[in-house]
């Protein structure tokens, strides 16, 4: 018992400045992270009256809504696809992206009993609330099959690459999750700055209108935005009315990649405070 | 017995607080935003008002040891226990722990009202750091140590506060941990609970782990350790044998406050003309306590103004158990001679004070009430639970068996034994 016990010591000492990234920490955990992400799945379902048809609810009921003013009025075009399928194919990434932010940047200061009470790597608690997200998606995606049978829409054989385009949302996610987290945290009013960001983003992501509208010499800074290259490739792999992904993916990937990675970092170096001022 | 392990030790430990951060919590962006730019950063950080909640801490446990905490509130206590659980970093110096590290203040956390027990039994097992496959070993253990069979699939918020109590002890008490951490001053729930804590500690004890005890229960701390850390200030002031470091801790006045003053919005409009001011525990020498001894006699003080000339006004006290139950009344006019000199009292300061006897109240936390009223007339001010103290047994009768003894009182009383041969 005692080598055992020796082979677990911990050191408790200050970290200093941009403390190094504990994930070793995060693999002890991960258990956690699936009890965490089924947590929030249950009690989110046992609370609401509809239940799980609330993740279909939200994006059907939007693209009806797009359909009509955009599809129908507007006469936004829709790159030669039904406008329903256009903007829903759009909506699915959209809604699991914009959840992700809203329910991370809560997620600490929700569970304020738990993080001035025991040890644990709080970064699983914005984490867990991304994941429970994804399970919403997946009820979502289902429709979508559905939708596109009765529209009789072949996905394309560039479906395979679907899985990489949802990890390029998380990533996103759990970038700008992680900064909202560690900030509301330090400052309540994220919050509202939480909602404003997302209605915001929703506006320079092309969900309502199709990417082929913006003019070809903003297409890189348009590609700055990482949700831009998500949902053109979600068309892409599904309807095969994009362009392929090409340069503008790949400024999507660098710019998602580096909000995860300062987003890690600025929570790992907020961590330490969390007991303090949750 | 591995008596040379060390369990944890501790290195010049410290932790400050900015007051900025503690006391004021959370800030909106706006207010930070505006005071960057209204200010220049670098002379507000030096000029920030700081608290060491403590400093220089150092100590070594051995495995297997039960080590006691005590000091009064605010001395630091729960945050080295904080910082020893990694709930909170130090800002200096350096903690070595040997084993996991598992708490009785976190029974219950994480539990959700909407879940049932067995998802709670789950989650609140992975959130203390078991392992999926280790909760499942004792799963039932942990369901008939609760008593909560019948009820396991049935969402905690149906649960009586009992049944919440158990399950959530149950979970922790199942841990397992090498190092244990009890800070008592925090364990909720009823007597009953309380002694259930106490027992897993002792039990947990003589398994040979180690175990760290917060209290302001000084009997406990006889009872269960050996060794105790006195802290005062964020300062490590002694670590001896316990008798010794509680007589120290006792003898040197620092126990916590003994004295509640009164602000202006705890006082009703109502209580017009009355006009309480404070009220305090004093040893015989007039040094306020808030923990006495059964043995010492000691006085409580009642300090209040009158803002005009009242007619048959009484003040006096109530003295409750710490689990409500009346133990006696007196007032300052009980006697008849001072009702009759005190008949009317003009405006003015007063202190009324009394005499509590020695080898009158057993070992426990009491409270104490306070009522200023004319008998049939007016009550102008009451306050059930203005102020609490510890009474602690140490030298009174019959410490010779260390058992605690049921009921309020503890007189010394005149035995004689008959003997017939």
């Amino acid at each position: 018992m005692a080598t055992k016990t020796e082979s677990r010591a911990i050191i408790i000492r200050p970290s200093q400045g941009w403390a190094a990234l504990n994930l070793k920490d995060l693999w002890v955990y991960r258990e956690l992270v699936y009890f965490m992400t089924w947590r929030d799945l249950k009690v989110r379902y046992k609370q609401t009256l509809l239940g799980a048809s609330w993740a279909i609810l939200q994006p059907f009921l939007t693209m009806v809504v797009f359909s009509i003013f955009f599809g129908e009025l507007a006469k936004v075009p829709s790159d030669n696809v039904p406008y329903p399928i256009f903007s829903y194919t759009a909506l699915l990434p959209w809604i699991l992206f914009s959840k992700a932010l809203q329910d991370a940047s809560k997620s600490l200061v929700s569970s304020s009993h738990m993080i001035t009470k025991v040890y644990f790597p709080r970064i699983i608690l914005p984490l867990a609330s991304i994941l429970a997200g994804l399970v919403d998606f997946i009820i979502a995606f289902l429709v979508l099959l559905g939708m596109m049978w009765y529209y009789r829409i072949v996905p394309t054989p560039n479906i395979w690459t679907l899985p990489l385009f949802i990890l390029l949302a998380l990533t996103t996610a759990i970038g700008v999750g992680l900064w909202l987290s560690a900030l509301n945290v330090l400052y309540r009013d994220i919050n509202y700055a939480t909602h404003f960001i997302t209605q915001f983003w929703l506006f320079i992501t092309p969900i309502a209108y199709p990417a082929s509208m913006v003019p070809e010499q903003w297409k890189l800074v348009y590609a700055l935005n990482p949700m831009a290259g998500v949902v053109e490739g979600f068309r892409w792999a599904l309807l095969g009315s994009s362009d392929p992904p090409g340069l503008t993916l790949g400024v999507s990937v660098v710019v998602a990649l580096f909000l995860l990675i300062s987003g890690l970092f600025y929570f790992k170096r907020m961590e330490r405070l969390f007991a303090d001022m949750v | 017995m591995t008596t040379d392990h060390i369990a944890i030790r501790v290195e010049d430990l410290g932790k400050r607080y900015h007051i900025g951060t503690s006391m004021i919590k959370y800030r909106t962006l706006r207010e930070t935003l505006s005071e960057s730019f209204r200010t220049n950063r670098q002379f507000t950080k030096q000029d920030e008002d700081t608290i060491w909640a403590l400093r220089h801490i150092t100590f070594e446990v051995k495995q297997g040891q039960v080590l006691g905490v005590i000091g009064r509130n605010g001395a630091g206590k729960s945050t080295l226990l904080k910082i020893l659980s990694r709930v909170t970093e130090p800002t200096e110096g350096l903690a070595e722990i040997h084993g996991r590290v598992g708490s009785l203040l976190e029974v219950g956390t994480g539990f959700h009202p909407e879940l049932t027990g067995r998802e709670n039994i789950s989650l609140n097992g992975a959130i203390l750091g078991m392992r999926r496959a280790e909760i499942e070993r004792k799963f039932d253990e942990i369901v008939a140590f609760a008593e909560v069979e019948k009820f396991i699939d049935t969402p905690v918020k149906r649960y009586s506060s009992g049944m919440y109590l158990r399950l959530a002890f149950a979970v922790a008490a199942h841990l397992e941990p090498e190092i244990l951490v009890v800070d008592e001053v925090l364990a909720v729930g009823d007597a009953e609970f309380q002694r259930k804590c106490l027992g897993k500690m002792s039990d947990v004890a003589k398994e040979g782990r180690t175990v760290l005890f917060v209290s302001h229960n000084m009997s406990a701390i006889l009872r269960l350790t050996e060794e105790t850390l006195v802290i005062d200030k964020g300062n490590l002031l002694l670590r001896a044998p316990s008798s010794e470091a509680i007589d120290f801790y006792l003898s040197h006045g620092l126990t916590q406050e003994g004295q509640k003053i009164w602000a202006k919005d705890e006082i009703p409009s109502n209580a017009h003309p009355f006009n309480p001011i404070a009220i305090r525990i004093l040893n015989m020498t007039g040094k306020i306590m808030d923990t006495v001894r059964s043995v010492d006699p000691f006085m409580i003080e009642i300090e209040y103004e009158l803002k005009e000339s009242i007619t048959g006004l009484r003040v006096g006290i109530y003295l409750v158990s710490a689990r409500g139950e009346f133990v006696f009344t007196s007032f300052d006019t009980d006697e008849l001679s001072q009702y009759e000199r005190f008949a009317q009292r003009p405006a003015g300061r007063y202190i009324s004070r009394c005499t509590i006897p020695a080898n009158l109240l057993n070992e426990g936390r009491f409270m104490i009430g306070v009522n200023a009223s004319s008998y049939k007339i007016r009550r102008y001010f009451q306050d059930e639970q203005a102020l609490v103290f510890n009474v602690d047994p140490a030298g009174a009768p019959g410490m010779q068996w260390p058992e605690k003894r049921l009921g309020f009182i503890r007189p010394l009383l005149k035995w004689v034994i008959e003997e017939n041969h």
